[in-house]
């Protein structure tokens, strides 16, 4: 493989001239300049797809808004992270992602430790802006330490690249189309069926909603497994 | 000074919220004399007043009672506040909707009763269910939201302290869904 040479590009974010490396993505070199973008799918040392939207900014001549953390950046191309406009595109996406599934806080696992709670309060959404769609899917508690909830599932795609990418098990994926999409054991076998499923836990992990937990565990154990798999993330990252 | 007409009411709710708003405790003495409250389950009228100034809703909205209601409460209210995640997202009482009404009508009157003499729904005295539970501002105008399962007290004080001086805050350092 021809490796492409890495420039130096320099260009605006905010009105702030910034500089980054070519193969760089525009969320990164935000993120080395401390400016903030608000982000939910991604995760450091995964590979980005943009499924959440979150993150969507500006960039001037664009007739659309473009996801930050799959956009590579260019020379002199000038970038908006926040404006009226993006802010309400960003609201609208949290209320579609809030009322695609049942997210019910109140009675769910992941309640005071979720990011999608986190990103209400973060983009100050205090009510969804669409109705609810009130579909409702089967839960697999098959697997005797893990549970997947795919009520509580944004589709966010952690898991399926933790799976492949860190773990190696490629036992998770995306099934269905569009809203009805949910994410399945090898051929959409019961969890505890599934070949490949090494019972890591790393999906439950880093799933940042409630879709995936861990059966009879404290809160305490929870927070110190997941800082173990975003450090392993993060060195592995940082070793690339 | 003229008082602030404020009512207060819960829907599909379970009343939490309005715990919630007695927990303010004290300083429920020093709000008391910014209000008349002339609609409440803490005081006993029987009607909804008109030209109430501010309506404190807590629940979601699920049967036709809860609708005619919330219409009359819009008509009746210069201000709405949804008070709590069942008046904001349907919550606990919107997850029947997974299922649909029928099927906890069935659960209720057939599968669990003991007796049900007439084998039928009733259909009299109590109200009809809608198809499905809907928050608040799917039916009307919402003018403030104010989430929690329950609202805390504290978050319910700083709305109506900001409420009552005309200034704005940031619920978000107070409450959040499910909090």
């Amino acid at each position: 493989m021809i490796k492409q040479k890495v420039r130096v590009k320099s260009f605006k974010i905010n009105d702030i001239t910034v500089t980054g490396r070519s193969d760089q993505t525009l969320l990164e070199v935000a993120k080395e300049h401390n400016i903030f973008i608000p982000t939910l799918c991604y995760l450091e040392g995964l590979s980005c797809v943009g499924s959440c939207r979150l993150c969507l900014v500006e960039i001037k001549g664009a007739h659309e808004l473009v996801p930050a953390c799959t956009s590579k950046i260019k020379e002199d191309m000038e970038v908006i992270t926040t404006s009226e406009k993006i802010d309400s595109h960003r609201k609208m996406i949290l209320s579609m992602i809030f009322s695609e599934r049942s997210h019910t806080c109140s009675v769910c696992e992941a309640n005071g430790d979720c990011e999608l709670q986190n990103k209400s309060v973060e983009l100050q959404l205090d009510h969804s802006l669409v109705p609810y769609i009130d579909s409702r899917f089967a839960i697999d508690a098959s697997h005797k330490n893990f549970v997947h909830d795919p009520n509580r599932c944004i589709l966010c795609s952690r898991c399926v690249r933790v799976c492949s990418e860190i773990e190696g098990a490629n036992a998770i994926n995306i099934a269905g189309r569009g809203i009805n999409s949910q994410i399945i054991h090898d051929m959409d076998d019961p969890w505890i069926d599934s070949q490949s499923c090494t019972s890591c836990g790393k999906c439950v992990y880093v799933c940042p909603t409630g879709a995936l937990y861990e059966k009879e565990i404290s809160k305490e154990d929870v927070i110190t497994k997941r800082e173990i798999i975003h450090n392993l993330l993060k060195s592995r990252a940082e070793n690339e | 000074m003229n008082k602030i007409r404020l009512a207060t009411i819960w829907l599909d709710g379970c009343s939490g919220c309005h715990m919630s708003f007695l927990d303010m405790d004290e300083r429920l003495i020093e709000l008391a004399p910014y209000f008349e409250v002339v609609y409440s389950p803490y005081v006993d009228t029987k009607e909804f007043p008109q030209n109430v100034d501010l309506t404190i809703v807590e629940g979601a909205l699920s049967s036709d009672h809860d609708l005619e209601m919330i219409k009359k409460i819009r008509a009746n209210s210069k201000l709405i506040l949804a008070l709590g995640d069942c008046a904001i997202t349907g919550n606990i009482s919107a997850m029947k909707n997974l299922y649909g009404s029928e099927a906890v009508l069935q659960r209720g009157y057939f599968e669990l009763a003991d007796m049900n003499e007439e084998n039928r729904y009733p259909s009299t005295v109590v109200p009809k269910l809608l198809d499905r539970v809907i928050p608040l501002h799917e039916a009307v105008k919402v003018d403030y939201f104010l989430p929690g399962c329950p609202t805390p007290a504290d978050a319910i004080y700083e709305m109506i302290h900001a409420l009552i001086n005309g200034t704005t805050i940031d619920i978000s350092k107070y409450t959040r869904f499910g909090k």
